[in-house]
């Protein structure tokens, strides 16, 4: 008997996101978060994939390890030739990965561990401004190269692909890390491109995101005055910059530069206590050109720390759990019950309020 | 008939089902349930599933007079436009939970997320009904055209049950909640009075559906603690864009 039942017939997407933390600083395998994102499948669409690991190069800690793509070989001899002029290489590799039948087109991926000597010229920099710069003029300069992650003791990995496969391809199950945030894309305003794939990353910042970002050109002329460029196609990478520049540079506790890139509407701030109004209404006239605008739900990676949030109206999904010594953040419950069945505690975070994994304290990973 | 979900993909596990409800099954438990998406899409009466784990996105979207338990939380999605039925939840309810829905009823033990309701609507003897048993998130019924949505606090949870914007653009049918809600939290567009007689006895009704599909004791709820919050016009932007 055939019925004249309605069934969807279209794949309908979103971008998936998935972040876990061991916030003890046990390390585990990629194979965990490989199995999260490939639980939410249905939501990319196999135009970029990628995974940012944190405590993976325990024995090269003190030195930052970039991650580069080259479409060209000239790309990467003309990087090199950059690199050994502005820093010493002290060990350079092939990123490995392993053949894979759904990824390809695979441009070159080459890894190199650096350190950097204080510019005497310029002594107000510090190793980790000269490290912004290089990573910018990689960026702007060299056709056809561009930095994947450059920070100490983490890497960013991604492609064109389904997240799974990339993390296949990169062999991700043979590195063990405290923390794993991963994405799955579904582009809808850019390209899918390696470079375009997230996670976007500066120094440790790593961010993987849903969602679009509408005051993308604000945030991105804002951005130039602090030497940032965007370079990436993608909305996406404000964000990374934008950590940088509120929490390195600036000094914002975290809950303030969250603030200022959701915060809280002008009716609301009118209903704060006095000093809190305060606060409010100088974090939004200084940071005007920080505030992200359209939705949004994001994970943040750093060094020691995960960060979820999303947008003030909350139009992403994001849903949040504890099991044990593991902070996990996901766009939907099922791909974080995938690795951990039986949390302690499920919960809904509000729009704009930032649930934060941090190491316990006394925990040392670099 | 028992299904086991695991490792399966959600068309494989909704094509099972339809198969067997062409068949004549009308009794379904689904084992193993992980982020599977469109269960119950467009399932008709007479059709019982009984879900055991997370079921995926837009759970019963578009169902048609189906019953469907989960015996666990549920994402985003759930009834959406939904046309005749029964969900119940023993969990928490996602996001946008019965978005559009046209008819059927949707009940929580737990919280739900943003904008629940939005937009649902009624039509003769159509009339959805989503009771949420804590507490609400923002934009609760937002741009709703018709239908009911109870939030029944069963928690008595510290300040408002719902969240902010509850009503934004409604232009129909009505929010019932036990607690306190205060004017900046709702939309232009709605107003609230105490729950007069002419509703009581619909109210009632839905306390006691929800009370004994969960094992509460309906008198724990009484009508006089909950306020309606109902549109002020039926078109509210009828003369927006008249100039």
């Amino acid at each position: 008997m055939a019925t004249n039942r309605t069934l969807p017939f279209k794949d309908m997407g979103g971008c998936s996101i998935s972040g876990v933390m061991d916030e003890s600083g046990r390390r585990f395998s990629g194979e965990e978060i490989i199995r999260s994102i490939r639980n939410m499948h249905e939501r990319s669409n196999g135009l970029g994939g990628g995974f940012a690991a944190y405590g993976i190069f325990p024995e090269r800690a003190d030195q930052y390890c970039m991650q580069l793509m080259f479409d060209t070989p000239e790309a990467k001899r003309e990087t090199e030739a950059l690199l050994d002029e502005r820093c010493n290489v002290h060990y350079a590799e092939d990123i490995p990965t392993r053949p894979h039948e759904a990824i390809t087109d695979e441009p070159l991926l080459h890894r190199y561990f650096v350190s950097v000597e204080p510019d005497k010229s310029r002594p107000h920099l510090d190793e980790n401004d000269l490290m912004v710069e290089l990573h910018m003029e990689i960026n702007t300069t060299i056709q056809d190269a561009f930095v994947f992650s450059a920070g100490k003791n983490m890497g960013c990995f991604k492609g064109v692909g389904f997240p799974e496969d990339i993390g296949e391809y990169f062999r991700l199950e043979e590195y063990e890390a405290y923390t794993w945030i991963a994405h799955g894309r579904f582009p809808t305003n850019t390209t899918g491109w390696w470079g375009g794939a997230h996670p976007f990353s500066i120094l440790d910042w790593a961010i993987v995101h849903n969602g679009e970002i509408s005051s993308y050109g604000i945030n991105k002329r804002y951005l130039r005055n602090f030497g940032y460029e965007c370079t990436l196609q993608t909305d996406t990478e404000v964000i990374a910059y934008l950590f940088d520049l509120l929490i390195r540079k600036h000094g914002l506790p975290l809950e303030v530069a969250c603030q200022a890139m959701a915060p809280p509407f002008w009716e609301d701030i009118e209903r704060m206590p006095e000093r809190e109004q305060a606060q409010a209404k100088a974090i939004r006239a200084v940071y005007g050109g920080a505030l992200l605008n359209g939705p949004f739900a994001v994970v943040v990676g750093s060094t020691g720390r995960m960060i979820g949030f999303s947008d003030r109206t909350k139009l992403r999904p994001q849903v949040c759990a504890r099991g044990g010594d593991r902070l996990y953040i996901a766009s939907e419950e099922a791909a974080i019950r995938t690795i951990c069945p039986d949390p302690d505690v499920v919960w809904h975070p509000d729009g704009g309020e930032p649930v934060v994994g941090e190491l316990q304290a006394g925990v040392q990973v670099a | 008939m028992r299904i086991d979900a695991a490792g399966i993909h959600y068309r494989q596990l909704n094509e099972q089902i339809n198969e067997a409800v062409d068949a004549g099954e009308t009794e379904f438990v689904l084992d193993n349930v992980l982020g599977h998406r469109y269960i119950g899409a467009g399932l008709r009466d007479g059709v019982h599933l009984t879900i055991n784990g997370i079921p995926g996105n837009d759970l019963a979207a578009f169902m048609d007079g189906a019953e469907i338990e989960v015996h666990s939380n549920v994402q985003d999605g759930v009834a959406n436009t939904m046309n005749a039925g029964r969900i119940i939840v023993h969990g928490d309810g996602g996001d946008i939970l019965g978005h559009s829905m046209r008819g059927g009823h949707v009940l929580v033990r737990g919280l739900v997320g943003y904008r629940c309701g939005i937009h649902c609507k009624a039509y003769e003897e159509r009339l959805p009904v989503m009771v949420v048993g804590t507490t609400a998130g923002d934009y609760l019924g937002e741009y709703m055209a018709g239908g009911v949505i109870v939030v029944l606090n069963a928690e008595d949870t510290d300040g408002s049950p719902v969240g902010r914007f509850c009503g934004t653009g409604m232009h129909g049918g009505a929010i019932f909640v036990r607690g306190e809600i205060e004017e900046h939290q709702l939309g232009a567009e709605v107003t609230v009075e105490p729950v007069g007689e002419a509703d009581r006895d619909m109210l009632e009704a839905i306390i006691r559906e929800w009370s004994m599909a969960f094992g509460v004791d309906p008198g724990r709820f009484a009508p006089e603690e909950f306020v309606k919050i109902f549109p002020r016009s039926s078109r509210p932007y009828g003369k927006l864009y008249a100039y």
